[in-house]
């Protein structure tokens, strides 16, 4: 259902580390861009800018509401997709590989992270869905 | 929560539910551009029967509402509808409503979150003034429903047995829908044609689903809350709770022609003369993004790095491609083409002043 090879956030980003480089590409999962319906903004950070862990990155606009996107990771911002904020239809269509948020320079390796594989992330997704209203 | 007559045909029509003001309602079907899309190019149909309708009947009416309201009745002839404010002792806004004459009363359509509000209020003056008139919550036993948007006169008329053309803008009149007895009044809070239809709460799913038969070679579908917010926006109408509340003045927020002095006196007439008489220090304006940032109520509005107001709604605009809102303003910077910056997540984006309504529809 989700890809395996990625981990998810609870805030429904996913991260992708690169073992060598230790820099982690981050996006957000289909559930998350099926859940926002009309999305109309997406605002990144700029190159260079630095995040703690759980801290807000960017965030991404729907017409009725606005949602932050969290960093996974505490560092340094390598990349950014900006090709992806005038393009927001990528984000539908390929959100785990052409929809890249953005790169991050991991600052310690040793971080822990509260990140969950393909599976769990599928039970809590369920879990999510079957709380409360719609 | 409260749940309105066709809450069931919105859940089987699996519409996106959400709360609102207490009343749990459809915010969108499809989504919300496409919804606000189709009511600007054909047409869509709304559940409004969350919103509060007051009936006042007796030798009194007349008087009650003249004290109740901002606005004259006395050129209220029957079958006529009227956008009018009731407000409170210092001059606050406490609803922005519709009043229909009857003929044989008066009919006040309200606001859902001011439904108890409005009534209790009424009831009070009426009590303290000792006028005759009968108050009577009619909210549970009539429906309302709006079509609105290009084609809704034509997929309306072909459903009711009478000549929709003889209902003019904001006036109303009786008639019946595949048998059952409405009333339908040519009023609506999307800037488009439209009609705003009261129905026996027995006959609402029924009309409902007519409704849809009717239209759908139209193109007609229902519209969520989504879509209504972004269309009123656009069309520059107040959203009570946002640009309206008991803090805000009609002078302020630019309903100074709805406040009518030469009547007889009625609630918070003194502090608006005052008002009116030495200016107001804040005013409502619209404005529009420079950027693709969306401002969102309660965001400030900023210049030279002072906090000159705040904003009341925004949202993006799909008519117009742009983001837009409306805020408080001090007065000194209530000019159109001013640019100033609204603070969104700790940046300050480039706004500027422009003149509403954002949308104008073309008459025909």
């Amino acid at each position: 259902m989700y890809p395996e090879n990625l981990r998810y956030a609870d805030t429904h980003e996913w991260a992708r580390m690169d073992e060598g480089t230790k820099i982690v590409t981050v996006g957000i999962s289909d559930y998350a861009v099926k859940q926002l319906r009309d999305i109309v903004f997406l605002e990144l950070p700029n190159i260079g800018d630095t995040f703690k862990q759980g801290a807000s990155f960017g965030a991404i606009e729907a017409v009725k509401a606005v949602f932050e996107l969290i960093s996974p990771v505490t560092g340094k911002i390598v990349d950014v997709n900006q090709s992806l904020v005038d393009n927001l239809e990528l984000l539908k269509a390929d959100p785990y590989d052409k929809g890249w948020m953005i790169k991050i320079q991991m600052e310690d390796i040793n971080e822990p992270q509260n990140l969950m594989s393909a599976k769990d992330y599928e039970t809590f997704i369920e879990r999510e869905s079957h709380k409360g209203g719609s | 929560m409260n749940r309105t007559p066709l809450y069931n045909i919105h859940v089987k029509m699996n519409a996106h539910m959400g709360e609102f003001n207490g009343w749990m309602m459809p915010i969108y079907y499809s989504g919300i551009l496409e919804e606000h899309k189709r009511v600007r190019e054909k047409a869509g149909i709304f559940d409004l029967c969350h919103m509060g309708r007051l009936r006042i009947r007796g030798k009194g009416a007349y008087d009650l509402i003249e004290k109740l309201t901002t606005n004259d009745i006395s050129v209220l002839k029957p079958l006529d509808v009227q956008y009018s404010l009731v407000c409170n002792h210092e001059g606050g806004i406490m609803d922005d409503i519709l009043v229909y004459n009857l003929g044989d009363g008066y009919l006040l359509v309200v606001n859902a979150g001011n439904r108890q509000v409005i009534l209790s209020w009424s009831e009070r003056l009426q009590k303290d003034t000792g006028i005759h008139a009968e108050i009577e919550d009619a909210s549970e036993e009539m429906a309302m429903v709006a079509i609105q948007g290009p084609l809704s006169h034509r997929i309306l008329q072909g459903l009711v047995d009478m000549d929709l053309d003889t209902i003019k803008y904001y006036r109303f009149n009786r008639g019946n829908i595949r048998g059952a007895r409405c009333l339908i009044s040519r009023t609506g809070y999307t800037g488009e044609d439209g009609f705003e239809i009261f129905m026996d709460v027995q006959k609402a799913e029924f009309l409902w689903s007519e409704l849809l038969s009717a239209g759908k070679d139209c193109g007609l579908e229902p519209i969520g809350l989504g879509a209504r917010d972004t269309l009123r926006l656009e069309a520059g109408m107040p959203l009570y709770g946002h640009e309206l509340n008991v803090h805000t003045n009609p002078f302020e927020a630019g309903l100074e022609r709805f406040v009518k002095f030469d009547k007889d006196d009625f609630v918070g007439r003194k502090p608006l003369v005052d008002v009116s008489r030495r200016g107001v220090s804040r005013k409502l304006i619209g404005f529009e993004m420079g950027e693709r940032a969306i401002p969102r109520s309660g965001y400030s509005i900023v210049k030279d790095g002072i906090r000159i107001g705040g904003v009341t709604s925004g949202s993006f605009s799909p008519t117009l491609n742009k983001n837009i809102g409306f805020g408080y303003v001090e007065i000194e910077y209530a000019k159109e083409g001013l640019e100033f910056e609204i603070e969104i997540r700790g940046r300050c984006v480039k706004a500027v002043a422009v003149k509403t309504p954002f949308y104008r529809r073309r008459r025909s």
